[in-house]
């Protein structure tokens, strides 16, 4: 049996495979709070919560209302969406003038509000949400029997990923935003809505957190607290890759996925603090981020 | 004596004299008030077992017992320690300190127990240790000022790790949760196992909490055990279990053996998936009439069948109070020797008494999972398969550690 640095290739395998899996939902993550922050400047510690907010409604949805997975994962992100969306144009709105910290103190107000409501209704033990007919069972794959819906969840991920980064970097809506955050007045005086756009934006941002929540659904317990551990891994990847890059955030949860994996298998018990360790080391490397630029 | 001088000595005198007359009338029940602090995790991971509800089960004492002993009324104080040893331990010196409290109950997470009752012990106060599981709580870490009441690791080991064993369960891969309660838990069954005949050929140590456990499924898979034994609890266990049955764990001939389950854990992943698992309790609501009785008036208050620890948390304030009311005082030393005179035997406990290094010891009972053709309503979730002697369930004190024991 080949061994790495003593760990049987087929177990190392198996770990880098759910390592890219992960990776792909901390790219997503990320890239929610890239877009928010890189385009808007709001430090949105609410992104846990909406994730969070995803995986509920998807989980309600299809309790109270029938909505199957496939339904959940189209509607719930536009539903959660135009929530953020509110958020943003009668909360984030008044403050977008003042510092950071204000945006940082109302998003976490925000989070602590919806997570405190919901642990009061349901506990945080967590409900099931079970996988979708489709996609259940498993591939063998020879080193590891990997679940079918797993393999989806990297897909699907990674396909929202470059769809995002696409829209932002290549179409013209794109270019707008990019423009209309460096130079509103300018923008505006070309005659495009700027509030509106970063209105929509923040709602995209956030569409994408709960996208990442119906895709979480069934494979975490659907549970209040589950954005909050989550929350605190996502910010330092995006502290890693980079603050303002798209790209950044994709290319680095990617990775720090398959990093965690890899801690997890040679030493499990630091697989918790890992990620922070590489982000101490990147921030007195290279403090504006992996593909940040320099401000 | 000069006028003032004879004013000043007697106005002395008769502060003294009043103090002395004041201090004897309260020198029963200090500050006229029986205080109760109930420290446990509110939010967190270990919230359904005990949390709020095991706070409601101590009012239910509370007014069951009438709510005041001797005439002096009862008091709770609550607080979450987020299953942290530093919140917890600080919130104790707190109440301590500022608000005299006479005694510290729930206690969940081993780690909290542990540092409180360190605290307890240095200023001579009285815990009873209701959730926690960690055997070490009275073995290297016994003091002369808690009581463990509910369970330990070690029946849990001895009962469901010796039955899987001896139903041919030998080889093992052990998950851990790596902190206090974890360690005690891999290291009870390890004996266990090991003495009949069984082996341990892998494990790994989860952080804790953990909500992604692929990789450490992924490893038990590979380590070709036939038993994958879970040493963690609540939420950890429940995601663990939920993450085994996707990856196909029991499809591929390997079993699940959970070594510390509650019944809020069952009842969330639901008998599909947990059907047929053995565990180790000290109490089960529908065990019998007594238990049925109190647990459907526990239903009414707060809408779900109570855990043994919710249960165990009611039976021992009972007996503090009985304590204090028949030792007339709350002093913490006075009133613990007066429970350690009592035997306890109530719906919760069957042959209790309280050990000279602060264990409770009762019978407890292996229980299996019912499968859902057996189960008769949403909370039919177990059938108890035998008892396991108070005598015999707990370590024995030849064995211990604890420095309160002539070994």
């Amino acid at each position: 049996m080949t061994m790495i640095f003593g760990v049987p290739l087929a177990v190392f395998m198996g770990q880098l495979t759910l390592g890219l899996v992960n990776g792909a939902f901390y790219a997503l993550l990320s890239l929610g709070l890239a877009v928010i922050f890189g385009l808007l400047k709001i430090v949105n510690f609410a992104h846990g919560a909406q994730y969070m907010l995803g995986a509920f409604a998807a989980l309600l949805g299809f309790r109270y209302l029938g909505i199957n997975y496939w339904l959940a994962l189209f509607l719930v992100p536009l539903v959660v969406g135009s929530f953020g969306m509110l958020i943003e144009r009668f909360l984030l709105r008044r403050i977008a003038h003042l510092d950071h910290l204000y945006g940082l103190l109302l998003t976490f107000g925000l989070a602590l509000i919806f997570e405190g409501t919901l642990v009061n209704f349901f506990g945080v033990s967590g409900a099931r949400y079970a996988t979708p007919e489709a996609l259940q069972g498993g591939l063998n794959l020879g080193f590891m029997f990997l679940p079918t819906y797993r393999a989806w969840v990297l897909v699907a991920a990674l396909a929202m990923c470059l769809f995002t980064w696409f829209m932002i970097e290549r179409t013209r809506l794109g270019a707008y935003l990019r423009a209309g955050t460096e130079n509103s007045q300018l923008m505006q005086a070309f005659g495009v809505n700027v509030p509106l756009l970063i209105t929509l934006t923040y709602g995209f941002g956030v569409a994408l957190a709960a996208f990442a929540g119906v895709l979480a659904a069934p494979l975490y317990p659907v549970s209040p607290t589950m954005g909050s551990s989550l929350l605190i891994v996502v910010f330092a990847v995006v502290v890693i890759g980079g603050m303002g890059s798209i790209l950044g955030a994709i290319l680095t949860g990617l990775g720090m996925g398959v990093i965690e994996g890899l801690t997890k298998v040679y030493y499990p018990e630091a697989s918790n603090t890992v990620i922070f360790l590489v982000m101490i080391l990147v921030l007195m490397l290279r403090p504006a981020g992996l593909f940040g630029k320099e401000a | 004596m000069t006028f003032m001088k004879k004013t000043l000595t007697a106005s002395i005198a008769v502060a003294a004299a009043s103090t002395m007359a004041v201090s004897t009338a309260h020198a029963e029940i200090s500050d006229n008030e029986v205080r109760i602090g109930y420290l446990a995790d509110m939010s967190g991971t270990y919230r359904d077992l005990a949390g709020p509800g095991g706070e409601a089960a101590m009012e239910m004492a509370i007014a069951d017992f009438g709510g005041s002993v001797n005439g002096s009324p009862i008091v709770i104080f609550s607080a979450d320690d987020r299953n942290s040893a530093d919140v917890g331990a600080n919130t104790v010196r707190e109440w301590i300190d500022q608000r005299n409290v006479d005694m510290v109950g729930g206690l969940v997470a081993s780690s909290v127990s542990i540092a409180v009752t360190k605290v307890l012990e240095e200023n001579n106060g009285l815990g009873i240790v209701s959730g926690s599981a960690a055997s070490s709580v009275t073995n290297e870490h016994c003091t002369p000022n808690h009581i463990h009441w509910v369970y330990d690791t070690y029946p849990l080991a001895n009962g469901t790790a010796k039955a899987v064993v001896e139903q041919g369960g030998d080889s093992w891969f052990l998950l851990t949760a790596d902190y206090a309660f974890g360690h005690a838990l891999e290291a009870d069954v390890t004996k266990v196992v090991e003495a009949n005949g069984g082996e341990i050929v892998g494990g790994v140590r989860h952080p804790f909490p953990t909500s992604d456990f692929s990789s450490y499924i992924l490893q038990a898979q590979g380590s070709g055990a036939k038993i994958v034994g879970l040493a963690n609890a609540g939420a950890d266990t429940v995601n663990a279990i939920t993450t085994a049955s996707q990856f196909g764990l029991t499809q591929s001939g390997q079993q699940l053996a959970g070594l510390l389950i509650f019944l809020n854990d069952v009842h969330a992943l639901g008998l599909e998936s947990t059907q047929g698992l053995l565990l180790t309790t000290g109490w089960y609501w529908n065990m019998d009439e007594e238990s049925r009785e109190w647990s459907e008036r526990y239903f009414e208050e707060v809408g779900r069948m109570p855990t043994m620890v919710q249960a165990g948390i009611y039976s021992s304030t009972m007996h503090y109070l009985k304590a204090v009311e028949a030792a007339g005082t709350d002093d913490p030393e006075v009133v613990r020797a007066q429970m350690a005179d009592m035997p306890i035997e109530d719906f919760f406990a069957r042959n209790g008494s309280i050990r000279e290094d602060g264990r409770m010891i009762h019978d407890m009972y292996l229980a299996q999972v019912k499968t859902p053709e057996e189960s008769t309503g949403e909370w039919d979730l177990y059938e108890i398969l035998s008892t396991i002697p108070a005598d015999e369930a707990y370590r024995p004190l030849s064995d211990s550690q604890c420095k309160l024991v002539q070994n």
